[in-house]
């Protein structure tokens, strides 16, 4: 039972981080009907945000200090970070919470890339067969990856989470159960930032006047358009919004795995699997989709099973998708009418 | 039709004394050595198996570097247990890769569009997490399978004495190394040529060219469409794993980074940057990434400031800085902005500039040369 619950929980990390991925892929595919392969390097793109700004905090300062010596008789470094030596405690704080405040300046910069990319790129697209835009995004997607692994380097780059979070919860002793249930705070953090995230988004679609807007331009862009709505400008901003969400997601999960250039790529497959189980251009089930996946792959990774199936950890997402895509033509949620062949 | 026949042999005489001079007209282009003429003919094959489903059908497959590491797996086990002679290597390889086909293409083509390039997508992902994890038996994971002076080796036992060291693969007597290696493998290519000459000449292509401009109403008109497309899958795939196969008789190890999908993307570009659909365009996409990747990532920062010596200090130093994001390690970079620029640009790939530059220079004044693309098919 602890196991399992254990299990549960190590899921929900991981399937928030496909839920936000794949949200923004269907939020994409859903208002510009674009497939868009380079999603992934936009959540890639999020993550080294993370890492530049840890980078900028850690720009350190080099004191020479003649009085004390070190083994080798050569002056002693003392080397603090600028912020430090201007802040003081607060420079100190800043660097702790490098992470979470980075979400403030990846927001901006994921919007201007993700319009851009619109702007630049994906318009030229919309009337191109499927088979082209996924072409033209992977071809994207290689450049962006090779850029960033040109700059930062091909290792991954380590980001640690803020120290009032960097243990365990023991959320069994939460609710009364065995003391065995411990979990990395931060992994709590980041299933209640993804879940805050996917509400936001989806309170933005259904609560606000230009939700509504490009609801109706999703079911009919045509018609929106002829009442004079300029709903080309909504999708471009609904695409920025979609690098926004891909790029909060990676910034955060950079400190459950340590960010490296093909880290999106890894994610976008899986993201698309976890699309097209969810049903293409159904929101909810892309949320649903991936949290189900993720928690999926946990269970499949208990000693328990993989000793009974060896190797079905690797294996489990697409084996689920293949058998969804068979029996399930339109995915678990999708509607009818999109994406048919 | 008589036409044709008469035509035949003429075109294949034709591509086969191009192909078996290939290190005559490379070595002005300095191509000429023969590492990279194997390449050259076994990527052709692998494109030209590729396009016969892309192509023909308008399925993207993104999962054919799967077939291509099961060649390759399948040949070296055939090394490794039998003998290092080339034939039953081949033919283990396609038939393995041609099983594989079969399963995978059978459940993945009852789907079509983007899911059916995800459902390739996840198969190929699928065998290459497991040739990393669970079958290490078979595949040796992260090292790649290689010969070992231990293998059993059975049929080379019987006729002779094992030498020292590791052998060399061979047909019958002759090493699979160097010349004769690419020779082989251009010999494999004419063939392969031919084989899809036939096919895109045949009612079969046709067939296929049909499913991919209207499916449905191939339907309807009682043609029933999945075993026609199960057919390209297979061959396509066969192909895919001829090729890996050959990968392993020219250098005799199997990897699990030839399952992965970057491997799948790039037969993608080949077939795009040259033309999909043409009967050649396939084989010249795959030599010109083959000779770029060759070029470009021999190039370091030295070389790169040889080149910009006759620019001023500081404007050297600013244009290997910027250059040199493309070469060497940045290879890939090039590949991806080439990837984008054709897409984009002439989504007909190489054989389309060709047709282009053939309208407007043979005296096409009729019609604006910026005239519509050729279009592609309905969705």
């Amino acid at each position: 039972m602890d196991a399992i619950l254990l299990q549960f929980l190590n899921g929900l990390d991981k399937g928030g981080a496909y839920a936000l991925i794949a949200l923004g892929l269907t939020l994409v595919f859903g208002t510009l009907g674009v497939v868009n392969f380079a999603h992934g390097a936009l959540f890639m793109l999020g993550a080294f945000c993370a890492v530049t700004f840890n980078k900028l905090l850690n720009l350190e300062q080099v004191v020479l200090d003649e009085t004390q010596k070190t083994a080798w008789g050569s002056a002693l470094e003392i080397r603090t970070p600028y912020v430090e030596t201007l802040f003081g405690d607060f420079g100190h704080f800043l660097i702790d919470y490098s992470v979470p405040i980075s979400i403030l300046i990846t927001i901006p910069v994921m919007l201007l890339i993700g319009i851009a990319m619109e702007r630049g790129l994906i318009k030229y697209f919309y009337k191109r067969p499927h088979a082209d835009q996924i072409l033209v995004t992977f071809g994207l997607a290689i450049v962006i990856q090779e850029i960033v692994k040109h700059y930062f380097g091909a290792n991954p780059i380590p980001q640690s989470a803020p120290e009032i979070v960097a243990g365990s919860a023991n959320i069994g002793a939460w609710f009364g159960l065995s003391d065995n249930i411990v979990y990395p705070w931060w992994r709590l953090v980041y299933f209640g930032f993804s879940a805050f995230i996917i509400a936001a988004v989806f309170s933005f679609l259904q609560f606000t006047t230009y939700g509504m807007v490009v609801r109706a331009g999703m079911r009919d862009s045509e018609t929106v358009g002829l009442l004079g709505i300029n709903i080309q400008r909504r999708f471009t901003v609904v695409f920025g919004l979609a690098a926004v969400v891909a790029g909060l997601a990676g910034v955060m999960y950079t400190p459950i795995l340590p960010p490296d250039y093909h880290m999106g790529m890894d994610f976008l497959v899986l993201s698309f699997v976890v699309v097209v189980v969810g049903g293409m251009g159904s929101l909810p089930g892309a949320v649903l989709a991936g949290f189900l996946l993720g928690i999926l792959q946990s269970f499949a990774s208990m000693n328990e099973i993989t000793s009974i199936f060896p190797g079905i950890d690797q294996i489990i997402i697409y084996l689920v998708a293949v058998v969804i895509l068979l029996t399930m033509p339109r995915g678990l949620l999708g509607r009818e009418g999109v994406m048919e062949e | 039709m008589k036409q044709i026949v008469s035509r035949e042999p003429f075109a294949l005489l034709a591509f086969a004394v191009v192909i078996l001079t290939m290190p005559l007209w490379l070595t002005p282009l300095g191509a000429n050595y023969p590492d990279l003429l194997q390449k050259f003919a076994i990527f052709a094959i692998f494109a030209m198996g590729f396009n016969i489903l892309f192509g023909l059908t308008g399925y993207l497959s993104f999962g054919h570097a799967a077939f291509l590491g099961v060649g390759s797996y399948a040949a070296v086990w055939s090394f490794k247990l039998f003998t290092m002679n080339v034939l039953p290597a081949i033919a283990f390889g396609m038939a393995f890769s041609g099983l594989f086909a079969l399963l995978i293409g059978y459940v993945s083509l009852r789907r079509s569009g983007i899911y059916f390039s995800i459902l390739t997508l996840a198969f190929a992902q699928m065998c290459y997490n497991l040739a990393y994890s669970v079958l290490t038996p078979i595949t040796n994971g992260e090292t790649g399978l290689q010969l070992t002076l231990q293998d059993p080796r059975i049929i080379d036992r019987i006729f002779v004495e094992p030498g020292p060291g590791l052998p060399e693969t061979n047909l019958f007597g002759i090493d699979m190394s160097g010349y004769p290696g690419f020779y082989f493998c251009a010999v494999v290519l004419i063939i392969c040529f031919f084989i899809t000459r036939r096919i895109f000449k045949s009612p079969f292509g046709l067939t296929l060219r049909g499913i991919k401009s209207n499916q449905g109403r191939m339907g309807y008109t009682g043609y029933s469409t999945r075993p026609y497309t199960l057919a390209a899958f297979v061959i396509s795939g066969m192909f895919a794993g001829l090729a890996g196969s050959l990968l392993a008789v020219t250098d005799p190890l199997a990897g699990a980074e030839r399952l992965q999908w970057t491997a799948s993307g790039e037969v993608v570009l080949m077939t795009i940057l040259g033309g999909v659909g043409t009967l050649i365009g396939p084989m010249l996409g795959a030599w010109i990434i083959k000779y770029f990747e060759n070029i470009f990532s021999s190039f370091n920062k030295s070389t790169l400031s040889e080149i910009f010596s006759f620019l001023p200090e500081n404007l050297q130093a600013f244009a290997v800085d910027i250059s040199s994001l493309f070469v060497g390690e940045g290879w890939h970079l090039t590949l991806g902005l080439l990837f984008m620029l054709v897409v984009i640009f002439l989504p007909g790939g190489v054989m389309e500039g060709w047709r282009r530059l053939v309208k407007r220079f043979s005296g096409g004044g009729g019609g604006s040369p910026e005239s519509a693309p050729v279009p592609q098919a309905a969705e």
